[in-house]
């Protein structure tokens, strides 16, 4: 069925494209739209962190054209980007659902030329180290998937090569949550997870690729496994970390485990459980309800996530310009500011800076105390005036991240040995 | 007219036709497709058709599948035997303690009030209930019947099990309770007049008369519990693992095949245990 669109597609997107050439050399863009750009849709798909509707609004009054968003949760996500590449205009994906995806050639490679401000974009993204003198972490570090070699490539290249498989969007460091009210003495490394101490108030993550890297850096924390690459295990590494960690569930460490956003936020208020792998926005969560949570840093560093979008390979024409015209804006500033007074970051911060007062600033990036208190874009208080963001600053943060979220080669016997885990 | 024997013949095949043609469709093409699909292979992303033993393959060689399999039975087990005595005597009271119908049914009607709620809504209501600062410990704690709070309470076998009992015990009910109501109440007083005492009557005579009850409402109850996946999830704390959460991982994971695999054993299993129980009552007959 894809053969027999394809020739169709081609030759409607190349007098597209034919026409979109003549406009743009004849106006300088964006004017060129006025007339066309109502008609355009742009279906854009993704995990729900980033595909917000006050987004796909605001596209629509800054730029005039229609954004579709489908949230899905990153295994449909992956299925998806993999197998219907003509279900979707724009992909919004995680870095290593990248390394999954791109091999197959259903997204196509982007201009950086094209990209206004290519170059203040982070350097994590860009070189892979955040300041000159950065250490790389483990696991799929953006910038190893982040370029490919040309239009059309299908391989991943470790330099800039002026041609970007996903513009970074959205990412943050994420550690472990506590009840600071009930521990009542510092958490300083990861090996607390395991601490009998908390047996049976601990808690981790039942999503196989994310909770094995928590269980990674714990057991490397304690000193009992050294890993090669903690986002790329060997078998043997996935069998040690498995044993250490079913020997912790049969004593009773764990009080459950969680899988949706709303269980690790209940076990946290309800104090079930006192320490335990949680997601930022959770711990928010936790506060709103006046409960002390803490998103503890931890010394042996963070484990780090980022998303980006892809272009579909099948975008042409006037709908490829407006998918350019889309990543300018979101690099712009207004969506920057909208995640980052979340609490993620943004791929270009310091347009960010330019949508957010400098109180939110000193917050939420510089780590300053608090001025006043902080809401986020929906009205909800943060954090009190005198407070700190967990963590500190930008630098202090993401310069200290151990482990990127990542999929492995030997995902699928990951997967079992997982499974045998929890049913042990 | 003419052939009167013929249509009466032709007319029940007609009849019996749309019935036929909705399981045909919606139970017997699902079944078959998902049996299909467990030959096949799958990729990370994808699933490709194939006839291959891989899946089962597995499947059967899994320590894991029979620990899984073993914990589904343990389950279904203990639910049954709570949810058959709780059920019986519900039913009992209903069927015989009760004289008027009105109340009969009113109180009937009781017993069904919690099916009002979605049953997850039942199922989750226990969560803060049972939790280690919930009701259930800081009530027990005022009372000084114990010092720390329990912890078994909550994601454990026990919070399993206690909501499997609580969703599923009026499924025991209402069919015992149907049986009851048909027994020849001068079977009773016969009993009675012969010397057989109550627990006499209860075993020679209500017992055996209410076996087809019992089956079809153990039937319910093992297929529900042998299938749940989500009661287990939940009260477990993800913590215990039966046949259908392996099915829903597998389907997180887009390992269709693989899902497939293990609803075909599942199923299989299942039916095993219910031409099981039909051996030991012939509801057609009893009905």
């Amino acid at each position: 069925m894809t053969d027999q669109t394809k020739p169709g597609l081609s030759r409607r997107s190349l007098l597209k494209g034919a026409a979109a050439g003549v406009a743009a050399s004849a106006f300088p863009a964006p004017m060129i739209w006025a007339q066309n750009i109502k008609d355009i849709t742009l279906r854009q798909f993704g995990t729900g962190v980033s595909n917000l509707n006050e987004v796909a609004q605001k596209v629509k009054e800054d730029l005039g054209f229609t954004l579709e968003m489908t949230a899905l949760d990153s295994d449909a996500v992956t299925q998806r980007a993999a197998t219907q590449p003509n279900s979707f205009d724009i992909a919004d994906i995680e870095y290593w659902i990248c390394k999954k995806v791109w091999p197959t050639g259903n997204l196509q490679a982007m201009d950086t030329s094209r990209i206004k401000n290519y170059d203040k974009i982070v350097g994590i993204f860009r070189d892979g180290k955040l300041t000159p003198d950065s250490t790389i972490a483990q696991g799929t570090a953006p910038h190893t998937v982040g370029f490919t070699s040309g239009p059309g490539g299908t391989d991943f290249v470790a330099e800039e090569s002026g041609w970007m498989t996903l513009i970074p969007t959205i990412y943050n460091a994420d550690t472990l949550g506590i009840r600071p009210d009930l521990i009542g003495r510092p958490i300083e490394s990861w090996t607390e997870l395991l601490n009998p101490e908390f047996k049976g108030k601990a808690s981790i993550l039942d999503i196989s690729a994310i909770g094995i890297m928590d269980a990674a850096m714990v057991c490397e924390a304690m000193g009992e496994i050294t890993y090669g690459d903690k986002g790329n295990m060997t078998r043997e590494e996935i069998d040690k970390t498995m044993a250490i960690f079913t020997e912790a569930k049969k004593a009773g460490q764990f009080r459950a485990f969680w899988k949706t956003f709303d269980e690790s936020v209940n076990l946290m208020a309800s104090g079930e459980v006192v320490i335990q792998s949680m997601w930022s926005p959770a711990i928010t969560a936790v506060k709103s309800r006046g409960i002390p949570c803490v998103y503890q840093p931890l010394k042996e560093g963070y484990r780090s996530w980022g998303g980006g979008i892809g272009l579909s390979k099948n975008l042409s024409g006037m709908e490829l310009d407006a998918a350019y015209d889309y990543i300018n804006w979101y690099l712009d500033g207004w969506v920057g500011g909208f995640l980052m007074r979340q609490g993620y970051y943004s791929a270009v911060p310091e347009t960010s800076k330019n949508y957010m007062t400098e109180n939110e600033w000193g917050y939420w990036f510089e780590g300053k105390p608090a001025t006043e208190t902080i809401t986020n874009p929906f009205g909800d208080p943060m954090a009190q005036a005198g407070e700190v963001r967990d963590g500190g600053s930008f630098y202090d943060r993401m310069g200290a991240v151990a482990c990127w979220n990542a999929v492995m080669d030997e995902n699928q016997y990951m997967v079992r040995k997982w499974n045998e885990f929890i049913a042990a | 007219m003419a052939t009167p024997l013929k249509n009466r013949h032709l007319a029940g095949w007609l009849l019996a036709s749309p019935m036929a043609f909705v399981l045909l469709c919606f139970l017997v093409l699902p079944i078959v497709m998902i049996v299909v699909v467990s030959f096949w292979g799958a990729t990370e992303f994808s699933i490709y058709p194939a006839f291959q033993f891989d899946n089962y393959e597995f499947l059967l060689t899994s320590p894991v599948t029979y620990s899984v399999f073993l914990n589904t039975f343990k389950y279904a087990l203990v639910t049954w035997a709570f949810t058959l005595v709780i059920g019986f005597t519900v039913a009992y009271f209903l069927a015989f303690h009760v004289r008027s119908l009105t109340w009969q049914v009113a109180l009937f009607l009781l017993c069904t009030i919690p099916f009002w709620t979605s049953n997850i809504i039942r199922m989750i209501s226990w969560i803060p209930f049972l939790g280690r600062n919930g009701l259930a410990n800081s009530t027990l704690i005022s009372w000084g019947v114990i010092d720390e709070p329990l912890d078994w309470l909550l994601f454990s076998d026990f919070s399993v099990i206690l909501a499997f009992v609580h969703l599923y015990t009026l499924f025991m009910v209402v069919p015992i309770f149907n049986t009851m109501m048909r027994i020849d109440k001068s079977l009773i007083e016969a009993a009675y007049d012969a010397g057989a005492t109550g627990f006499q009557t209860l075993t020679n005579v209500i017992i055996p008369l209410t076996k087809p009850g019992i089956m079809i409402g153990s039937i319910f109850v093992v297929t529900l519990v042998m299938g749940d996946f989500i009661t287990v999830r939940f009260m477990s704390g993800s913590q215990s693992a039966n046949v259908g959460r392996l099915i829903s991982n597998d389907i997180g994971l887009l390992q269709y095949p693989s899902a497939a695999a293990t609803a075909v054993i599942l199923l299989i299993t299942v039916l095993i245990v219910i031409a099981t129980l039909l051996r030991f009552v012939d509801i057609r007959k009893e009905l």
